[in-house]
């Protein structure tokens, strides 16, 4: 089975270690991970800013780097749902195999790979922030507006790992405010959003917080760090690979 | 970065950034909404088919928005066979003048209103008090506003911006009650004898209308105070104004609605009163206007016509984050929240340009929506038209160029991406000119080593 590797762009850029423990995780199951050096960016911090229009560049550059792998894996679900609702090429065949194989790191491990053990410890309590694109736009657990059946991927995969407390929340799926460039247009919103998702994780002694999605976790990463918090973020790719600094 | 701020008015950002300064009045009203939430959540639950009622409502409206004009006729019929006047009215200046035309016939310059966010849409207030007409608006949260002299902030609940404590203030002013007293008990008591002589000398009164039936020319009111029943039954002449969307096909449709709309709204399984309205009794006149005011343009919007299927049932205002945080203020328009950010655009594309970004797209309107309104997919769409009808800011256009040209070509990527970790790393002030907005109230992280993309060069090469 051949992974194409997308690392979104502020991945690439500021979490190296999320990469690596995204590719290491793949590995461990068997794929066979490539990375097309030539990658950038799914284009979605222009399309959400309504610059959708301009992300035709982008939008080849991802036909052409991913088209020939049997599955396209990303640590990310914002960026999966962009791809997977706005790839569009001059050639749409293309690019419509590539928005029906793309997956986010959760539900390809839980999905197809079908993993249900994991070689992984993190005694430490964690509190898990659904990220909105990846919960409400890939459905990788249940929302609490909708009167459904509750399930969530990314926590049967967390309870998967030795020692680990996940921490319940009072509000289990509201949104932490980065939404994109929003952070910066809306910074007043945005972060008091950030904080009250932090003080919700703090309240319910989380050591640890982690997601399925980066940018929130930098969010609330900076929020925490001004705040001088002792609580840390980690990306979920980070602890389902066992929970040790990824560099090294 | 304010988006599309016109002269001399403030954003929603601007608007925004204001409520937030008092950051425990943003706690208070943030858990008050979340409250509402909850109680939604709750009542929903007990509804052993919710999401099968929502499929159906939203597919009877999908229905009436396909089939308006013949509903609108067989309404019409109906309506003019049970005795009722009906009036077509295609922008809010004709309906406000449609409104003064009856109350000059009547000879009477004071009337009673029950709630209608259509009225607000139309500012049919203002007009009226510009022609020396005084309306006193009847539900008791409008009366509050209308006494502080501000717009409501929420459609459903129009002064949950207001402390019980500002509400005293307002009545001791206004209405002579002693000065201290915030008691709720002692407050709605003023307020009910204040009303009172209202409805008791109003010979016109104007409603609302929730749900209009084509099949038999009724209309149903909802309130939870009984106002809007007071004012129609004391008076002469009884006003109902409603948007075109506002059909139904059938009575027995209304059980779906009326079972959605205040579990939706409240977490009340009924609203208290709904009122069936059907002929003027004995000597009694009745009067419907059909407000277009914008919809058959915006029904003529492929991607933006399903937001006509809108019960205002104020579902997303109170699950939307980012509404619960900003206030209704901070929207500058009739219908705030994320509902009220899809429908603006269309009466004033300019004006609320700034609206559709007021969201991060979290989806959690579209999920609570009685009528299953993909809202934060529209929220989308229209950031996208607003862009392509040049009304997004230069400064942004540009800084939108230049990061798409970076993202279309790798080896610049790759470039920039180094030198923004050496700067990030060495000359801390200077990064990120352009969105500092970040570092007001947070940090970046500490920048590392390398990039994945080069730790991968340097480790896993045999794989390329």
């Amino acid at each position: 089975m051949r992974v194409g590797l997308f690392i979104p762009c502020y991945v690439d850029q500021f979490y190296p270690q999320v990469g690596i423990a995204t590719l290491r995780l793949l590995e461990k199951f068997g794929c066979e991970v490539v990375y097309p050096p030539g990658q950038t960016c799914c284009g979605q911090p222009m399309a959400n800013s309504g610059f959708g229009h301009l992300t035709q560049g982008c939008n080849d550059l991802f036909i052409k780097n991913f088209s020939s792998f049997d599955y396209i894996v990303a640590p990310s679900g914002s960026c999966v749902l962009h791809i997977k609702e706005h790839l569009h090429g001059e050639d749409d065949g293309a690019a419509a195999k590539i928005r029906g194989k793309i997956y986010e790191l959760v539900e390809f491990l839980t999905d197809v790979l079908k993993v249900r053990q994991l070689d992984a410890e993190f005694p430490h309590k964690v509190g898990l922030h659904q990220s909105c694109h990846g919960q409400r736009g890939l459905k990788l657990a249940q929302m609490s507006e909708l009167m459904e059946p509750p399930f969530s991927k990314p926590e049967s995969l967390l309870k998967l790992v030795k020692g680990i407390e996940l921490v319940e929340l009072d509000r289990k799926d509201e949104c932490c405010g980065f939404g994109g460039t929003f952070c910066v247009t809306e910074e007043a919103v945005s972060v008091k959003m950030g904080k009250d998702r932090v003080a919700d994780h703090l309240h319910h002694g989380a050591e640890y917080i982690t997601a399925a999605d980066m940018s929130c976790l930098m969010h609330l990463e900076g929020i925490l760090h001004r705040q001088k918090s002792k609580i840390q973020i980690k990306h979920i790719a980070e602890i389902l690979n066992g929970g040790g600094d990824e560099r090294k | 970065m304010a988006v599309g701020m016109s002269e001399n008015k403030k954003d929603h950002a601007a608007l925004a950034d204001e409520f937030n300064k008092d950051e425990p009045r943003v706690d208070w009203h943030d858990q008050t909404l979340w409250w509402i939430r909850q109680k939604r959540d709750k009542a929903a639950h007990q509804v052993p088919d919710w999401e099968l009622l929502r499929d159906t409502a939203s597919g009877i409206k999908d229905n009436v928005l396909s089939n308006l004009s013949g509903y609108l006729q067989q309404f019409e019929t109906a309506a003019i066979a049970n005795g009722v006047t009906v009036h077509w009215a295609a922008d809010a200046m004709e309906h406000n003048e449609i409104i003064l035309s009856i109350l000059r016939k009547q000879g009477v310059g004071q009337m009673v209103k029950s709630k209608s966010m259509l009225t607000e849409e139309c500012h049919l207030n203002e007009f009226l008090h510009k022609n020396g007409v005084e309306v006193v608006d009847t539900d008791l949260g409008e009366r509050v506003v209308q006494l502080a002299g501000e717009p409501p902030s929420h459609i459903v609940l129009p002064c949950i911006h207001k402390k019980k404590e500002e509400i005293g203030e307002i009545f001791h002013e206004h209405l002579g009650t002693p000065a201290g007293n915030a008691d709720p008990q002692f407050l709605t008591h003023a307020a009910r004898l204040h009303l009172r002589e209202k409805f008791l000398t109003r010979r016109v009164a104007l409603t609302g209308v929730n749900f209009a039936v084509a099949e038999t020319g009724e209309f149903v009111v909802c309130t939870n105070e009984g106002n809007a029943d007071m004012g129609a039954h004391l008076a002469d002449v009884h006003i109902a104004c409603m948007g075109i969307e506002k059909l139904i096909p059938q009575r027995r449709h209304l059980g779906v609605f009326l079972r959605l709309l205040t579990r939706s709204a409240t977490g009340q399984p009924i609203t208290t009163y709904s009122s069936h309205f059907r002929r003027p009794r004995p000597g009694q006149e009745m009067h419907i206007v059909l407000v277009d005011n914008g919809r058959s343009t915006h029904l003529g919007r492929k991607d933006f016509r399903s937001s006509l299927k809108c019960i205002r049932c104020a579902a997303c205002f109170n699950t939307c984050p980012v509404y619960r945080r900003s206030g209704g203020h901070s929207y500058h328009t009739a219908v705030a929240g994320p509902i009220g950010s899809i429908l603006s655009p269309n009466l004033d594309m300019k004006k609320y340009a700034d609206l559709p970004f007021a969201s991060t797209l979290c989806g959690s309107c579209s999920n609570v929506c009685p009528v299953k309104i993909d809202i934060h997919e529209q929220l989308y769409k229209w950031r996208q038209v607003i862009v392509q009808e040049g009304y997004a800011p230069v400064g942004k256009k540009v800084a939108m160029q230049a990061m798409n040209w970076v993202l279309s070509h790798p080896a610049v990527y790759h470039t920039a991406g180094r030198t923004g970790r050496w700067v990030m790393a060495h000359v801390p002030f200077t990064v990120n000119n352009g969105l500092n907005a970040w570092y007001k109230q947070r940090d970046m992280p500490p920048p590392p080593a390398t990039s994945f993309g080069e730790w991968y060069k340097k480790n896993r090469r045999g794989h390329e």
